[in-house]
């Protein structure tokens, strides 16, 4: 009974009678495979006959057989494979992106409505001088404007910075402070959240245990994340760190000061991939010159699969990565620049050299992952835990939220685009993309949507009716 | 009280949802998709409608007590309308994304059906709608307290748990009915699915009194069910068939055209 909604994948090719007497001259009859075909030409007029004409007359199909359309046909009949692999993989890179930003959201939220500490005002970031207690709701929103405006340009300088160290090959230092900040993530971070959770649930740890756990954390946390390791304990660290980076910004970020810098951030991300100038768009060209991966490891990615001249699928390769990069780190500044432009143009798959497309005959649809930058992993836990810790309890307000992020998280498939990448070399998003701003949905929500329940909570309660639409 | 009631009710009122997801939408990448943006779709006619109903009452004076009751049911109405027609901008856009996959697919066949995607789309408003109706529900179930030691009644978790089951399969069946009703142009289908729907919402205002409110919902739900199986092309006689366990008689012949040609280098 279960099995009578599984057949929706038609895996039977149907080639009828027709084509298989006819095509005598032509190569044979392709059977389906998994994966793009070695581009035989009558295969691709095949492909363009099924493609275009359901309803052909045999003569027609004859006709288009031997005709000479050679070349032209087998780039666009490769185009148009390419371009149903895409929406077909699109699909399921979307899901497998899914998974880890919703477990990344289930901890932010689930810390947020148990452990008090992170929803207790302790004071502010330097990022963030302008306190927020002022009288007038007028002066709020001033101090929460400048706020924003002192955090964005922190964030541009950063990346500016970073952008000038990668172009002057002083990789080194990008390494060193990449290492330091994720030591900083995974020990200082860690030994505090770890402190807070043990004194909501009024757990006694001695230190000498604490320091054996945390170290172990720490230092099997560095080796993941920096050089080798399984893939799924790499990515749950990625997904442990960034829950502990969008804590802090919950923590001390004022209230209104968040929701703008939200705001502001989705603007500043659209502009820094678009314009020419922009900071980002001139990562992905150096890393296009150069033909490098840009930062691989300030992402998540959910394969590893990207050594190179790979023909065969290796288990043994999926434990060792290409990572020599370094991944999160502690400045929203660096996750946001690079992280962002991975998370641009690598939606699809980018594998590291260029390689010849028999290759992929091989290759599994797993192989090819799908990558996505920490710091919207970070930017969508702030969202979310936001929306939990200033709703008054309210877990609706918190559902939406996540649902809304979701939509946008599923941009790469709704708009399928057949050119993201040519060549296996990254290719700045064109403007449609762009400009759809999947944060606008889960801006709007908690904003409309907490104001709304605190009016319905009050009519309930006077009411005491309850009427379900 | 405590996780007793908590784990009881969550089972009672999402147990078929959660029963339903994990067997048949999310194992296909596509389905879930459907589901996820059903239920984007279920949230803005919600927002739409709440906006609605809030600045109405802040135009209207708080103290009439009778109005804002006048104005809530308004509300509720107002809600119901804007659901079914978010429904049907779905099944607009779900019935171009079919077009859509299936010029795009090798075979001219999308991978998924409009009747499979009227199904998850139904199952998706049903989710997000019970959810948002019962989880702050749930969520106070945990903690300490006496239900009603006002006066209001002690079983508002369990039928709150029931009503929710109730309209997550009232949804799904609505959705199945609906999307069926569009494509054929069955209008009055659809005029009676909206009716169905202002009913089971109308019902939820008698609700201390269960007795009156919770059966007719779940005689209301059945006859849907009912209602949903056959449009969907069920029958007595599939039934039979599936809890038979017969295996198909494939007593054709193999066609020519399946052989394949072995590939010559």
């Amino acid at each position: 009974m279960i099995t009578f909604m599984n057949n929706s994948d038609s895996e039977e090719e149907p080639c009828n009678e027709r084509t298989s007497l006819m095509s005598a001259e032509s190569p044979p009859v392709p059977s389906y495979q998994d994966g793009l075909q070695a581009s035989e030409a009558g295969e691709a007029q095949a492909h363009r006959k099924r493609r275009t004409g359901s309803g052909r007359s045999p003569n027609n199909i004859a006709d288009g057989d031997t005709s000479d359309l050679g070349v032209p046909v087998r780039e666009s009949a490769l185009e148009n494979e390419e371009e149903e692999l895409t929406l077909k993989y699109g699909a399921k890179h979307v899901i497998m992106l899914f998974v880890p930003v919703t477990l990344c959201m289930i901890v932010v939220v689930a810390t947020i409505k148990s452990v008090r500490f992170y929803t207790e005002k302790n004071g502010q970031l330097i990022y963030t001088p302008f306190s927020e207690d002022t009288p007038s709701v007028g002066q709020r929103l001033l101090n929460s404007v400048l706020n924003t405006i002192i955090m964005i340009s922190v964030i541009v300088v950063m990346t500016v910075f970073l952008v000038l160290l990668y172009k002057y090959r002083c990789y080194k230092f990008i390494h060193g402070w990449l290492i330091l900040s994720s030591l900083m993530l995974l020990f200082l971070f860690t030994y505090i959240y770890l402190g807070e959770v043990l004194k909501t649930y009024n757990v006694a740890m001695d230190y000498p245990t604490l320091f054996l756990v945390i170290w172990n954390f720490g230092a099997v946390g560095m080796i993941c994340i920096h050089w080798k390791g399984p893939l799924q304990l790499q990515q749950a660290y990625l997904i442990m760190i960034s829950a502990l980076m969008a804590l802090v910004f919950i923590k001390y970020l004022p209230e209104w000061s968040a929701w703008v810098i939200l705001g502001a951030i989705s603007i500043y991300d659209l502009m820094a991939v678009l314009c020419p100038k922009g900071p980002l768009r001139m990562l992905v060209e150096t890393a296009q010159e150069r033909n490098e991966p840009i930062f691989p490891a300030l992402i998540y990615s959910s394969a590893m699969m990207w050594t190179v001249g790979m023909a065969k699928p290796d288990t043994a390769a999926r434990g060792p990565s290409q990572q020599t990069w370094d991944t999160a780190e502690d400045g929203r500044e660096n996750h946001r620049s690079p992280s962002h432009t991975g998370s641009r143009m690598s939606e699809t798959r980018s594998p590291v050299p260029t390689r010849p497309i028999t290759s992929f005959e091989e290759v599994e649809e797993e192989e090819r992952g799908v990558k996505l930058g920490l710091g919207d992993f970070i930017f969508y836990s702030v969202l979310v835990g936001k929306a939990a810790a200033t709703a008054s309890g309210d877990w609706n307000t918190t559902l939406a939220c996540f649902v809304a992020i979701l939509i946008g998280t599923r941009q790469p498939f709704s708009s399928p685009l057949p050119s993201t990448e040519r060549d296996g070399h990254p290719c700045p998003p064109p403007p449609s993309q762009g400009a759809r701003g999947p944060p606008a949905a889960p801006l709007v929500f908690p904003a409309l949507s907490s104001c709304v329940e605190q009016g319905c909570s009050l009519k309930a309660l006077e009411g005491k009716c309850e009427g379900k639409p | 009280m405590g996780a007793a009631v908590f784990f009881g009710c969550a089972g009672i009122a999402f147990g078929p949802a959660l029963a339903l997801v994990l067997l048949t939408v999310a194992a296909e990448p596509l389905r879930v998709i459907v589901l996820v943006a059903g239920a984007f779709f279920w949230l803005v006619s919600l927002l739409l409608a709440s906006l609605i109903w809030f600045v109405l009452v802040h135009l209207s004076d708080r103290e009439d007590a009778k109005l804002q009751y006048g104005l809530l049911i308004f509300g509720a109405a107002v809600s119901v309308l804007l659901q079914e027609a978010f429904r049907f901008a779905y099944f607009k856009l779900l019935k171009k994304a079919d077009e859509g996959l299936a010029t795009i697919s090798e075979d001219g066949r999308s991978p998924i059906s409009l009747r499979q995607m009227a199904y998850v789309s139904g199952l998706s408003f049903g989710i997000i709608s019970g959810v948002f109706s019962v989880i702050n529900i749930l969520a106070d179930s945990i903690g300490p307290g006496i239900v009603g030691i006002h006066g209001d009644s002690p079983y508002y978790f369990i039928t709150s748990a029931f009503l929710t089951m109730a309209l997550v399969l009232l949804h799904t069946f609505w959705g199945v009915i609906f999307f069926d009703a569009c494509e054929k142009r069955r209008y009055w289908c659809l005029g009676l699915v909206v009716a169905s729907h202002l009913l089971t919402s109308g019902l939820t205002f008698l609700n201390p009194w269960y007795e009156a409110s919770l059966v007719p919902i779940f005689i209301i739900t059945f006859c849907t069910g009912l209602w949903a199986f056959f449009t969907a092309g069920g029958s007595f006689r599939n039934i039979l068939k599936c809890l038979s366990c017969k295996q198909e008689d494939d007593s054709r012949v193999m066609r020519y055209s399946a052989l394949q040609v072995p590939f010559e280098d």
